[in-house]
């Protein structure tokens, strides 16, 4: 049965009048782990930014949980691990456990403090990811790996019901890439939580995603991966614009 | 040494001032240097120093009895306001802010003194510090801002945290960057303001930043580097006063050399460490 936490409507938006989505239409089912892929400048982050509502449709209609996004309050319902998270000061003074705590900043409110609840919550979302023995340690001492799973913390601490992770592989080892799918699909098969992972990796979202998307301003093609693979030469070099070959394989 | 701090009521207005001073720049400064923006303490103490030279001007051509200290801490507030306008309109060169109200600022004050055909030796306190400039209302004006300062950081930490870690996560998990961002220069202006009586316009920045890169070396997270940081503002402080007194040097000088000693030890501190497990690391 149909039960779609997020519904995109005749979405369009443009850059400055420069068009970077036109005529968005899907849906994004509960429990899914969706794979959203596209070449650079195809609109992916766009999206995300849509969804999350830092920018608003020029044309169309977003619906989160079933709400119209204009009057979406619950965000805490969405975690997002953005692509320049591993992009941050090395030397900022944090430690894991504080790190992790930003995930709960905006869902605890102004003017109110951290209780042993929230701390549990922290601890709890630390352990979700395998990182419980670094709690204490600064965020910037651990490996590239290990900081992207503690960025992944940060967004599951405020037990959300969708997690967005744009482009979270970037500058990660193979081996460290192979665990973060494990962690991926642990946290959608185990605690039910609905993914959203935008990745160049075509092939290997083949293995991963039960749903995949392809986006280059408009939507090419939704549909699961065994649906995908039997994509023809011709419809992907139409959706990339140039001659290309989908290598499937397992990390 | 420290006792003639306490027998005389001008040294101990300085000496209380120096601690209030002591807490609440070190306090602020971490969130100032872990957002990059130390040298926006040095634009906007420049702004205050041109508050200031208006509120003598004011003083010597009209004899208001506005206190300097008041002009300067309202342009600090006003020039803090534009840092944010300059900023928003300079997205991607941010810091174009800063040299554009620092020259605003030693621009006006050198219009302001020359209008008033130059000051006493009052202009020299407020550019290097004075240990016997401040007033009992200096003191009181400078704890209300030290009140003001520990209620905004308390309440607000968390956002503030989140904020200097990562502005677009916050931005997404629905904290108003802007109005969180607004309050953090406002109050810094105050700070700074309120410090120029001890350490001087020139050397403000200096008790912002210093101890928060000395402990910035050794701490383990955020909150241990804040309370590292106004451990190391304080012993700057009362080391400074005392020496300043005592050598008659005006203490914006000893403090900040004090902070550079502490920084010092604090790379050599780290250095020791970094050898040590590296030893073990290796057997």
């Amino acid at each position: 049965m149909s039960n779609p936490i997020v519904t995109m409507k005749n979405v369009s938006y443009a850059y400055d009048n420069k068009p970077t989505l036109k005529d968005i239409n899907f849906e994004i089912q509960r429990g899914s782990f969706l794979g959203l892929v596209g070449p650079n400048g195809g609109g992916k982050t766009t999206l995300i930014k849509l969804l999350l509502g830092l920018h608003k449709p020029q044309n169309g209609s977003i619906q989160l949980f079933g709400t119209p996004i204009q009057k979406f309050k619950d965000w805490n319902k969405i975690g997002f691990v953005s692509q320049k998270a591993n992009t941050f000061n090395r030397g900022f003074p944090a430690t894991v456990s504080e790190v992790v705590s930003m995930g709960l900043t905006a869902k605890v409110g102004y003017m109110k403090f951290f209780n042993q609840s929230h701390k549990k919550q922290i601890e709890k979302a630390v352990s979700q990811v395998g990182m419980s023995d670094y709690l204490h340690e600064n965020i910037g001492d651990l490996s590239g790996g290990q900081q992207q799973r503690i960025f992944i913390a940060r967004a599951l601490v405020s037990n959300p019901d969708l997690l967005i992770l744009d482009e979270p592989t970037v500058g990660v080892d193979t081996e460290n890439v192979q665990k973060f799918y494990e962690l991926l699909h642990l946290l959608n098969d185990e605690n039910g939580i609905t993914l959203l992972l935008i990745t160049h990796d075509t092939g290997t979202m083949t293995h991963h995603a039960t749903d995949i998307a392809c986006l280059n301003k408009t939507l090419h093609f939704h549909g699961n991966p065994s649906q995908y693979t039997q994509l023809s030469e011709q419809d992907l070099s139409a959706f990339y614009g140039h001659q290309l070959n989908v290598v499937s394989h397992h990390h | 040494m420290i006792g003639h701090f306490f027998e005389y009521e001008f040294l101990r207005n300085t000496f209380y001032t120096g601690l209030l001073i002591g807490l609440i720049a070190p306090l602020l400064g971490t969130f100032v240097v872990v957002r990059r923006l130390s040298l926006i303490a040095d634009a906007l103490s420049h702004v205050t120093l041109a508050g200031i030279a208006f509120g003598l001007l004011l003083e010597k051509k009209f004899a208001l009895g506005l206190s300097p200290f008041y002009t300067g801490m309202g342009f600090s507030v006003m020039a803090s306001a534009f840092v944010e306008q300059l900023r928003r309109v300079y997205k991607a060169y941010q810091e174009l802010a800063i040299p554009i109200i620092l020259s605003g600022g030693v621009a006006l004050s050198v219009v302001f003194i020359s209008v008033a055909n130059g000051f006493n030796t009052d202009l020299y306190n407020y550019l290097f510090g004075s240990v016997s400039a401040v007033s009992r209302q200096d003191l009181w004006s400078i704890l209300a801002i030290t009140i003001i300062v520990l209620i905004v950081i308390t309440l607000f930490f968390k956002e503030l945290f989140t904020l200097s870690f990562d502005e677009e996560h916050a931005v997404v998990s629905g904290i108003h960057a802007k109005r969180i961002h607004f309050l953090f220069i406002v109050v810094t202006a105050l700070v700074i303001a309120a410090s120029i009586r001890i350490v001087g316009v020139l050397l403000v920045s200096a008790l912002m930043t210093l101890p928060v890169a000395a402990s910035i070396r050794i701490a383990n997270g955020f909150k241990q580097t804040m309370f590292l940081s106004v451990i190391f503002g304080e012993i700057s402080v009362i080391i400074g006063l005392v020496a300043g007194y005592y050598f008659e040097i005006p203490p914006g000088g000893t403090i900040v050399l004090t902070s550079i000693l502490l920084l010092l030890l604090s790379i050599l501190i780290k250095r020791i460490k970094f050898n040590r497990a590296r030893k073990r690391a290796i057997q």
